[in-house]
């Protein structure tokens, strides 16, 4: 046997299977090949990255964090498309009403007005970020989706993010359209790539082969939508909270 | 008797929502410990952390039991903490093309939790492992670090990563030499 070159030794130490046999035999008898490898061994045993200490309690804190919406019966509740379509619808309406009072308002409100606004500016807020969510939700699954998980000849079903995607679109372009209204170039353009990707998703196939969800994944990954629909989503939510702490102290 | 991921995992598909809290509070800490080696810093882990469990919990039907919960579980925290590297290092490198010379911000993070009894050489050591690591590309890294700290199969960093068993291999073994490189002048090796 030639002398062990680099690439088995790393393989041996990580015992992977295979051609662990000859490897061993040729180190047993092979002094050079047994020196490269222990030389090998004490630098990978040195690799070690020190991990902060968690609490005790820290999956109890995790758990408290997540605040899971376990008041639904399902997690594929979500993913039902007929109450998809009356989440959209209701995000609607709540862009109609905020669109509405903001023409409406007078120069100089008075109190009560003032409140009136800022609870449907955390109307919008809570809607924007729950569409946001929920068009996370939608790239996330397909980020993920690998073709191990593929059905039928490596095919992956995607009707229900495609019928999501479907009516997350009517919403996406009010936001889009009342970002625009509002002067919010950055936010306009987030929603605007959102929508060029939820369109994409919508009038994908039902049942999706590897390339075309390779394309997809290619698509959400090239346009970094996920991470910018995931910043985005967390600055609303960031300017939810004071709204909200605001309307509690009224 | 302790209760398997299994049974809670069945428990949570039939509309027991709370029985995913005993999953969460077992599998916390090692997720945790995953996402820190694959992002380097204490914040994103946690992000990591938080994100994995959700995305569990609303992909639990995808779930197939051939594969322990716990490693579909790292699988997603995985992918995360590689999305989250990736897009860092594009919107790094992007900034760094537009401004010039610019520092990795993930290079300047200081090594955390020294312990009183590190020594300065093993200090040492600690952070040229964490420039050595945050020089290595994102699935070189993920390959690396599924591979040595939690001691996944070439099959299971294939999975995670979406490439062939030779690219996963490569990815490994790029990154022990580049490892090698910076960290032998460190090691009194024989």
């Amino acid at each position: 046997m030639n002398h062990l070159n680099e690439e088995q030794l790393v393989l041996h130490y990580y015992g992977e299977p295979g051609d662990a046999p000859p490897v061993e035999a040729h180190l047993a008898e092979c002094q050079s090949c047994r020196a490269a490898y222990q030389s090998l061994q004490c630098l990978l045993n040195t690799v070690d990255v020190t991990v902060p200490q968690r609490p005790e309690d820290y999956g109890a804190q995790v758990w408290q964090r997540l605040n899971l919406p376990l008041h639904r019966p399902q997690a594929r509740f979500w993913l039902l498309p007929r109450n998809w379509a009356m989440a959209a619808a209701a995000a609607v309406l709540l862009v109609a009403a905020f669109l509405a009072g903001r023409w409406q308002r007078p120069a100089s409100p008075p109190p009560q007005v003032a409140v009136t606004g800022r609870l449907r500016e955390r109307v919008l807020l809570v809607a924007l970020g729950d569409h946001l969510e929920r068009s996370q939700m939608i790239l996330v699954e397909l980020a993920n989706a690998t073709p191990e998980l593929g059905r039928g000849g490596g095919r992956l079903d995607i009707s229900y993010e495609r019928s999501a995607a479907e009516d997350l679109l009517e919403a996406n372009r009010l936001y889009r359209q009342t970002a625009q209204r509002t002067g919010d170039a950055a936010a306009a353009n987030i929603l605007d790539d959102l929508e060029r990707t939820l369109l994409e998703i919508a009038h994908s196939p039902s049942n999706v082969s590897q390339t075309q969800l390779a394309d997809l994944r290619k698509q959400i990954e090239d346009q970094g939508i996920l991470f910018k629909v995931r910043i985005f989503g967390s600055r609303v939510r960031e300017r939810e909270a004071p709204v909200s702490a605001a309307n509690r102290n009224l | 008797m302790e209760e398997s991921d299994l049974c809670v995992v069945a428990r949570v598909r039939a509309g027991d929502g709370d029985g995913f809290r005993l999953l969460v509070e077992r599998h916390s800490r090692s997720v945790f410990r995953l996402a820190y080696r694959m992002t380097g810093n204490e914040q994103d882990a946690e992000d990591v952390v938080q994100e994995t469990f959700l995305r569990a919990f609303r992909q639990l039907h995808r779930y197939e039991s051939r594969a322990s919960f716990a490693t579909w579980l790292y699988r997603i925290a995985a992918n995360y903490s590689l999305d989250l590297i990736r897009s860092r290092k594009r919107h790094f490198d992007h900034r760094q093309h537009a401004n010039g010379e610019e520092r990795d911000p993930l290079l300047s993070i200081p090594s955390t939790d020294p312990g009183p009894d590190r020594t300065a050489f093993s200090s040492q050591i600690q952070e040229r492992m964490t420039e050595a690591l945050n020089e290595l590309t994102p699935q070189e890294r993920t390959a690396f670090v599924l591979r040595h700290f939690e001691g996944q199969t070439i099959g299971e960093i294939r999975a995670v990563l979406g490439i062939g068993e030779n690219a996963a291999k490569h990815s490994i073994f790029r990154a022990v030499q580049k490892l090698r490189k910076t960290l032998e002048p460190l090691v009194n090796v024989p």
